[in-house]
């Protein structure tokens, strides 16, 4: 297909199915991530990338019999690997013999949420979502140090997109009333801070992209971005440094309340708000990003 | 009969891997090459889902009606991994939109050929 357009949506399909199927495997939170990354933020990032590049494909001269072999035997090879593999739903299988029962088994004394995965996440290994939300930080500082953060565009008013004007703005309150209740009610139910991020980024994109760019650019500065990324980080570091100059382990959250696990509830409360805060400013910091550049003509 | 329907899912995860390999190595023009990774890493997150399932098992979101619950820690692994993923692809398509403005294009192949003319010996 050497349209680049209908590669990126049909990459979007192909990534709201694989949501479907996660659903299917009782994985909802990442099922929730999928959705609202893959099918939404990263086909609008694609098309931006698009919008400063080229839409269409040179012609390929390369020839691909090398490359078919190579996949051919790596595909072989893991095939072959995936033969001694437990079968899908073994309750027997290796992996659940490990840390998971653990988990499932603490997180009801020790923690007290009912969303394990958000225990897990948040807390048993909180070490691992500290790096996690750095890195997302960073990947935002580098495009911003890539593309710089450009300024708004003035949009022309189309009288051919009334409809999505009259869909579009009653939408994009309910996404960012959602966004607050998957940040709020994580512990409970599906959801967390990364889900909400992303999602609360995408009510502004959408509303960037319908109303134009200069709108939400005045209601939250580009320049206020990184500084909100990292106040999501210092949000993050902070509560594990609180709990160590209280004379426990970094990110032992049994510190921050008078009972073990009503600390425990405050310091996912802390943490996630970290998380939602970093994620959103850097998707939107990435999109901001992308459409304040001005396209380079080639000739 | 039972033993191939449990190895389906790797089947498919080797497929959609081979796939995003192959693109990642045949095709020239380098937000196709992306493509072909993000599609290579979502195969990664589908298998690691799969190792997560267990039957008769519901959603790790602790319940009285439920007895068994899918294992949590995938999940976890791969939520997070799924919007570092995002992050790393706008790095990945901030330095492709780079290249396009120094050269003028994103295929591999007339970027190597640019690059290539400057490096002729002087005679």
């Amino acid at each position: 297909m050497r349209d680049l357009f209908a590669v990126i949506m049909l990459f979007g399909i192909f990534s709201f199915i694989a949501a479907l199927l996660f659903l299917d495997m009782d994985a909802v939170d990442v099922a929730f991530t999928e959705a609202a990354v893959g099918a939404g933020v990263t086909t609008v990032l694609m098309l931006s990338a698009l919008r400063l590049t080229q839409r269409y494909e040179n012609v390929s001269h390369r020839h691909a019999g090398m490359a078919l072999v190579v996949v051919t035997l790596t595909g072989a090879a893991l095939i072959y690997g995936t033969l001694d593999f437990p079968s899908l739903g073994d309750p027997n299988a290796p992996v659940h013999e490990h840390v998971a029962p653990e988990y499932l088994q603490q997180t009801p004394e020790k923690i007290g949420v009912p969303n394990v995965v958000t225990a897990v996440l948040a807390s048993f290994r909180g070490y691992d979502t500290l790096g996690e939300t750095v890195v997302i930080f960073s990947a935002g500082i580098v495009v911003m140090l890539l593309l710089g953060l450009g300024r708004a565009e003035d949009f022309e008013q189309q009288e051919d997109i009334l409809i999505l004007w009259v869909v579009v703005k009653p939408m994009v309150a309910l996404i960012l009333v959602f966004a607050l209740y998957v940040q709020f009610h994580g512990d409970f139910g599906a959801g967390g801070g990364f889900q909400a991020g992303v999602i609360f980024a995408s009510g502004f994109i959408l509303y960037s992209l319908v109303y134009g760019e200069n709108h939400t650019r005045k209601v939250l500065p580009a320049r206020w971005l990184p500084r909100l990324a990292a106040l999501g980080v210092l949000l993050y570091a902070g509560t594990g440094m609180f709990s160590f100059f209280k004379g426990q382990v970094f990110l032992d959250y049994n510190a921050l309340a008078d009972s073990p696990v009503s600390g425990q509830h405050l310091g996912i409360l802390l943490v996630e708000a970290g998380v939602g805060l970093t994620v959103f400013s850097t998707v939107l910091l990435i999109f901001y990003a992308f459409s304040g550049r001005r396209a380079v003509v080639h000739e | 009969m039972n033993e191939i329907l449990g190895h389906f899912n790797y089947l498919i995860v080797v497929l959609l891997m081979m796939m995003g390999l192959y693109v990642v190595i045949a095709s020239p023009n380098l937000i196709k090459k992306l493509i072909g990774l993000s599609l290579f890493q979502a195969s990664v997150f589908i298998l690691f889902i799969t190792f997560g399932k267990v039957s008769g098992g519901g959603p790790p979101i602790l319940s009285q009606q439920l007895t068994a619950y899918s294992n949590p820690l995938p999940h976890v692994l791969i939520l997070t991994a799924i919007v570092v993923g995002v992050a790393t692809t706008a790095v990945g398509l901030a330095l492709i939109v780079r290249v396009y403005e120094a050269y003028g294009t994103t295929d591999e192949d007339e970027i190597d050929a640019m690059d290539n003319a400057d490096d002729k010996p002087v005679v």
